[in-house]
C-alpha cells in the first residue's frame, strides 16, 4: 500500500483551538463561503513559509474580520474602525524588526479610513495592507460600501447605487498607484482556482517585500460575501468573476524599488545633552547680581509687530530670573500678532507670582501711539509710561502717572538699525526704574545674540537709551 | 538649572525626562509649539515624531505605539480633542497608557484661539463613549507643565490608562523659569505589549468583548482601577486657607488669578483662601470638604459657563453655599472682578 | 491490484460549513455533500474515496483553516547511483 504524506493542512500560524472565541471553537465565525477565511489561510501559509510567525503583528479592523485575532497565533492588535493603517504605522515605527500587517475591509479602508490609508501609503510606511473588497458592509448588515458597484442594491441603496447620488465605485489600487512611495500594489480576486493561486503569490510577494525592508505594499482582494449578496457560495464566487473584476481590473499597479532621496538627518544626542543638563554652566546656577530691589514690577509692553515688543519682554523676564526674582512673561498670541499689534506682560517679583495677566501695570512701554492711548488709562497711580516718541500728545494726561517720551526708534535709526529700538527702550527703562541692573542686560544680550555685529549694535542701543534718560532734565525724570 | 521656558515647550522637556519615545500629532493653535518642540527634540534622542494627517490618525498612532509598549503622547486643542475622543475611549478600553495634552481654547465650534476652560466636561467627564475615565491633571505654571507631564506618564503606566494634561492657551504660551528635575523612574516592564517578538506573540490588544458577561467583567476591572486612583491620586494645593472665611476654588490659569485675588482681598480685610485642584480626575473632593469646613462661602471661578463647579457642588453638597463666577470667550477673570464678587457675597451673607 | 490514487483528502465534519466550494472546484469531482446533516445542521463535504489527485485545489478554495487536509503519495525513495551522488557533491 502506498505511503501518503500531508501536503496541505491547517497552518501552524492558526491556533489549533480558537480559545478566544466563546463557542464553536473549531470553526471560524465567518459565513460559509466567505472570502475572509480564504485570505486568512493564504496569509497564514505565507507567514509560516517565510518563518515570520514570531515577528508578525496583525492589526485587525472593524468589520467582519474584527475577530481575526481569534485565529492568528501572532501578536494581535485590534484597531478602531478605519484606523488600522495609522495603528500599524506606529507599531512598525516602534518595532522596526516586526512584520506589521494591516487587514482592512472596504468600508474600513476606503470610506472611514481613506485618509489614513492614503497617508500611510504616501509616507511609504514599510507595512503590508491586505484590503478585502467585497463591495458591501458585511458586519453591519449590507449597507453600501465605497466599492459597491453601480446599480448594486444594498440596504442603503434600495434602488441600486446611483452615481448621481453616491458617486462611482472607488478604485483604491489605481488611486494609490499615483503616489510616489508605494513599492507594490496589486489587485487579485477569489473568483476561481487560478485567481486564488495568483492571490497566494501576491500575498507572499507583499510579505517578502516587507521582510526585505522594501516599503509600503498593498494587495486588494476581490472577495465574495455570499450572505449579504444573498447568493450561494458558488454563485458569489462567480459574481466576483463576472461583475467585480469587470469594475475592478486585476493586475499589478505598482512593482518597483523606491529609493528615498537623501535628506539631512537630525544629530543623535542624549536627553541630558539636548536639554542642556549635561554641561549646565555653574554661573547660571547663582544669580549674577542678586537684585536688592523688593518692589513688584508689572510691566506691559505694547506696540506693533516687528518692533521687538515680545522680545523686549522676554529679555526683561530672563534678566529678572538671572537676578533671582520670580518672573513671568505672557504674550498676546495668534491672529492678533498677524494683524499687527502685539503686547506682552512681564511680572518681576520677590515672591511667587499670582496672575501673570497684568490688569494694571506700573510700567507701560508704549512703542506706538495706538498702544499709548489704549493702555495708558490702565496704569496704576504712581506708575510710569515710556512712550516711543520725542513728545507725548498733549491730550494724553494720566493723573499721578509720569510719562516719559523716549524716542527709541529715532535713536535706533541714528545707530543705523531701526530694529534695536526695543533695546534702546530697555536701556531707558532700566535707568528709570532701577528694577534690574544693566550689567545683567549685557549678559543676557551676550547669551542670546550670537552675531557679534548685532551684539555690538544692541549694546550701543542699550547705552543710548540709558544716556538719553540721563541727559533728561531732572524734573522730567 | 533654571531656564526661561514657554509652557508648551516645557511639556516636551518634561516628556523627554519621562522617557517619552514617540509623539504623533497635528498642528493647532495654541498647542502647536508642543508639536514643534517634539519635532525638534525627539528625533535627536532616537524617538519618533510624526505629523499625522489628522487628530484622528494621530490618536490612533498613539494607540499603535502604546500597544508596542512605548511611552507616547500627543497634544491638541478643542477641535482636535473632539476628534480624538473615539481614540481615547479605545485606549482606555484596551488599557493602553498614553499622555494627551489639551491646551484649551475658546469654543464651541471654531470658537477662537484665546484661553478657556471649557473642555473640562469633555475630558474629565468622558467625551468619548463608554464606561471609562481619563486621569486629568491641571498645571498652573510652566514648571508644572513639565512636572505634571512627567507625573502623567507615570500615572498612565501605573493605571494602564490615558492621562490628560488639561491646560489652556495662557499657560501654554507664557514663559516662566523652569527647573528641570532629574530623571524619573524609568517606564515599567510591559509584558502585555505586542512587539513582534516570540515573547509577546500570545499578546492581544483589544477593546472588544462581545459577550455581555465578559464586557461586564472588563468594565468592573476598569472600575476597580478607577476606584484605586480615587483613593490614591487626588492632588490639590491650598493657599491662605487655614483661617479663610471665603474659599476660592479654581484650577490652571484661573488659580493664578485667584491667588492674586486672595492676597488683595486680605489687604482689604477679607480673609480669603484658595483651593486649587491639581488633579481634576480624580477630583480632590475629600480635601475640598476639609478645606471648606469653616468657611462662610465658596466661590468657584472658571473660564467656562460652569463645568468644574458641578464637582465642587457634588463634593460640598449642603455644607456651605457654593457661588460661581465666570468669564468665557477668551476673557480671563480679572482680580478686581473676583474681588467685587467676593465682597458682594460677604455682604449679602451678612444680611 | 487496483491502482492507489495519487492523493487523498480528509474533511473534518466539525469544521466544514458545507459551503460546497471544494465540491465545485475539485477537478476530478471526487467530493460530494454528505447526505447526513452535521451537528451544525449542514451537509458537510465528503471524499468519495477515490479519484483524488492530491492537487490541493479544494484546500485553497475552502474558507475554513482546518476543514480539509490533503495527502499525496510519498515519492518512492530515490536510488542514487554512485555517479549521481558524485555529481551532486560537486554541485
Ligand atoms: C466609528 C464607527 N462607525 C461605524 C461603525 C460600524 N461599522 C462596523 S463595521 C462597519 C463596516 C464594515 O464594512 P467593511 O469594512 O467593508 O468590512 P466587512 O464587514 O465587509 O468585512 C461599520 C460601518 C463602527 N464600528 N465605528
Ligand atoms: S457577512 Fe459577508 S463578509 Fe461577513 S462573514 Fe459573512 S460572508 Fe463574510
Ligand atoms: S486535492 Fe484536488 S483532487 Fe483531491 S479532492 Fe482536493 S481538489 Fe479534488
Ligand atoms: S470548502 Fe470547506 S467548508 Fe466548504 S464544503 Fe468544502 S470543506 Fe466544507
Amino acid at each position: 500500500m502506498a505511503e501518503y504524506e500531508v501536503v496541505h493542512s491547517k497552518s501552524p500560524v492558526f491556533y489549533p483551538v480558537y480559545e478566544r472565541k466563546a463557542d464553536l471553537q473549531h470553526q471560524t465565525h465567518y459565513c460559509p463561503g466567505c472570502g475572509h477565511g480564504v485570505v486568512h489561510k493564504l496569509i497564514a501559509e505565507t507567514i509560516a513559509d517565510l518563518d515570520l510567525q514570531d515577528r508578525t503583528i496583525f492589526v485587525s479592523p472593524v468589520g467582519c474580520s474584527v475577530f481575526a485575532y481569534y485565529y492568528f497565533d501572532v501578536g494581535n492588535v485590534q484597531a478602531a474602525h478605519g484606523r488600522a493603517s495609522a495603528v500599524a504605522t506606529a507599531l512598525k515605527r516602534a518595532c522596526p524588526e516586526s512584520i506589521v500587517i494591516a487587514y482592512q475591509g472596504d468600508g474600513d479602508l476606503a470610506a472611514i479610513g481613506t485618509a489614513e490609508i492614503v497617508h500611510a501609503a504616501n509616507r511609504g510606511e514599510p507595512i503590508t495592507v491586505f484590503f478585502i473588497n467585497n463591495a458591501i458592509y458585511g458586519m453591519t448588515g449590507g449597507q453600501m460600501a465605497p466599492t459597491t458597484l453601480v446599480g448594486q442594491t444594498t440596504t442603503t441603496t434600495p434602488w441600486g447605487r446611483r452615481p448621481e447620488n453616491e458617486g462611482f465605485p472607488l478604485r483604491v489600487c489605481e488611486l494609490l498607484a499615483t503616489l510616489e512611495a508605494p513599492v507594490y500594489i496589486e489587485r487579485v480576486a477569489l473568483s476561481d482556482n487560478k485567481n486564488i493561486m495568483k492571490a497566494r503569490k501576491a500575498i507572499r510577494k507583499a510579505l517578502e517585500l516587507q521582510r526585505d525592508g522594501a516599503g509600503f505594499s498593498l494587495v486588494e482582494i476581490l472577495s465574495p460575501c455570499p450572505t449579504i449578496w444573498k447568493m450561494t457560495p458558488t454563485e458569489a464566487r462567480d459574481w466576483v468573476a463576472e461583475h467585480m473584476i469587470r469594475n475592478f481590473p486585476l493586475g499589478v499597479f505598482r512593482d518597483r524599488k523606491v529609493k528615498m532621496p537623501e535628506s539631512s538627518r537630525p544629530p543623535r544626542r542624549t536627553v541630558a545633552e539636548v536639554l542642556g543638563l549635561a554641561d549646565a554652566p555653574a554661573e547660571a546656577e547663582t544669580p549674577a547680581t542678586r537684585s536688592a530691589d523688593a518692589r513688584e514690577w508689572k510691566i506691559k509692553i505694547a506696540g506693533f509687530g516687528g518692533q521687538g515688543v515680545l522680545l523686549l519682554g522676554q529679555i526683561l523676564a530672563e534678566m529678572g530670573m538671572r537676578e533671582g526674582k520670580e518672573v513671568s512673561w505672557l504674550p498676546s498670541y495668534g491672529p492678533e500678532m498677524r494683524s499687527g499689534s502685539a503686547h506682552c506682560h512681564v511680572c518681576l517679583s520677590s515672591k511667587r507670582i499670582g496672575s501673570p495677566l497684568i490688569e494694571h501695570p506700573n510700567v507701560l512701554v508704549a512703542m506706538n501711539e495706538i498702544s499709548l492711548r489704549k493702555f495708558a488709562p490702565s496704569v496704576v497711580p504712581g506708575g510710569m509710561i515710556l512712550y516711543n516718541r520725542r513728545t507725548v500728545p498733549a491730550d494724553v494726561e494720566i493723573p499721578n502717572v509720569r510719562v516719559f517720551a523716549i524716542p527709541a526708534s529715532e535713536l535706533a535709526d541714528q545707530l543705523g538699525a531701526a530694529k534695536v529700538g526695543n533695546i534702546v527702550m530697555l536701556g531707558a527703562l532700566l535707568e528709570l526704574t532701577g528694577a534690574l541692573s544693566s550689567a545683567t542686560a549685557e549678559t543676557v544680550l551676550q547669551g542670546t545674540v550670537k552675531n557679534s555685529d548685532l551684539l555690538a549694535l544692541d549694546l550701543q542701543a542699550l547705552h543710548a537709551g540709558r544716556d538719553y534718560v540721563r541727559q533728561l532734565p531732572l524734573e522730567a525724570r | 538649572m533654571r531656564q526661561l521656558c514657554k509652557g508648551n515647550v516645557a511639556v516636551i522637556q518634561g516628556a523627554l525626562l519621562a522617557g517619552c519615545q514617540a509623539y504623533y500629532g497635528y498642528p493647532i493653535t495654541p498647542a502647536s509649539e508642543i508639536a514643534e518642540a517634539a519635532a525638534f527634540y525627539l528625533p535627536q534622542v532616537g524617538g519618533v515624531f510624526l505629523q499625522a494627517e489628522s487628530e484622528v490618525a494621530a490618536i490612533n498612532m498613539v494607540y499603535g505605539a502604546a500597544s508596542a509598549g512605548q511611552r507616547v503622547m500627543t497634544a491638541s486643542s478643542g477641535p482636535g480633542i473632539s476628534l480624538m475622543q473615539e481614540g481615547l475611549s479605545y485606549l482606555a478600553g484596551a488599557e493602553l497608557p498614553c499622555v494627551v495634552v489639551d491646551v484649551v481654547r475658546g469654543g464651541p465650534g471654531l470658537g477662537n484661539i484665546a484661553p478657556e476652560q471649557s473642555d473640562y466636561f469633555a475630558l474629565v467627564k468622558g467625551g468619548g463613549h463608554g464606561n471609562y475615565r481619563n486621569l486629568v491633571l491641571a498645571p498652573a505654571s510652566v514648571q508644572e507643565m513639565a512636572d505634571l507631564t512627567m507625573l502623567a506618564f507615570e500615572l498612565a503606566d501605573r493605571y494602564r490608562n490615558p492621562a490628560v494634561l488639561l491646560t489652556d492657551g495662557f499657560i501654554g504660551q507664557m514663559m516662566e523659569p523652569l527647573e528641570l528635575r532629574a530623571r524619573i523612574t524609568p517606564p515599567p516592564e510591559k509584558p502585555w505589549a505586542v512587539r513582534g517578538t516570540a515573547a509577546t506573540r500570545k499578546n492581544l490588544i483589544t477593546s472588544i468583548h462581545l459577550e455581555p458577561d465578559a464586557l461586564e467583567a472588563h468594565i468592573r476591572k476598569l472600575e476597580a482601577k478607577y476606584r484605586e486612583a480615587q483613593q490614591r491620586e487626588p492632588r490639590h494645593e491650598l493657599y491662605l486657607a487655614e483661617d479663610a472665611e471665603v474659599l476660592l476654588v479654581g484650577y490652571g490659569i484661573v488659580s493664578r488669578v485667584l491667588r492674586s485675588a486672595a492676597e488683595q482681598a486680605r489687604e482689604q480685610g477679607l480673609r480669603v483662601g484658595l483651593f486649587r485642584p491639581i488633579t481634576l480626575w480624580p477630583f480632590p473632593a475629600q480635601a475640598l470638604r476639609e478645606a471648606a469646613r469653616d468657611v462662610r462661602a465658596v466661590l468657584v471661578v472658571e473660564m467656562s459657563t460652569g463645568q468644574m463647579v458641578e464637582d465642587v457642588r457634588l463634593a460640598l453638597r449642603e455644607q456651605v453655599p457654593v457661588h460661581f463666577y465666570s468669564r468665557v470667550g477668551g476673557n480671563v477673570p480679572l482680580v478686581e472682578e473676583v474681588n467685587a464678587k467676593m465682597f458682594e457675597l460677604v455682604e449679602t451673607a451678612v444680611h | 491490484m487496483a491502482i492507489e490514487p495519487r492523493g487523498r483528502v480528509q474533511i473534518d465534519p466539525n469544521e466544514c460549513k458545507g459551503c460546497g466550494l471544494c465540491i465545485d472546484a475539485c477537478p476530478p469531482r471526487c467530493l460530494v455533500f454528505e447526505a447526513e446533516l452535521s451537528p451544525y445542521g449542514v451537509h458537510p463535504a465528503r471524499y468519495v474515496g477515490s479519484g483524488c489527485t492530491g492537487c490541493g485545489i479544494c484546500f485553497y478554495v475552502c474558507p475554513e483553516p482546518g476543514a480539509i487536509t490533503v495527502y499525496r503519495v510519498s515519492p518512492p525513495p530515490k536510488v542514487i547511483s554512485a555517479t549521481e551522488a558524485g555529481r551532486a557533491a560537486t554541485l
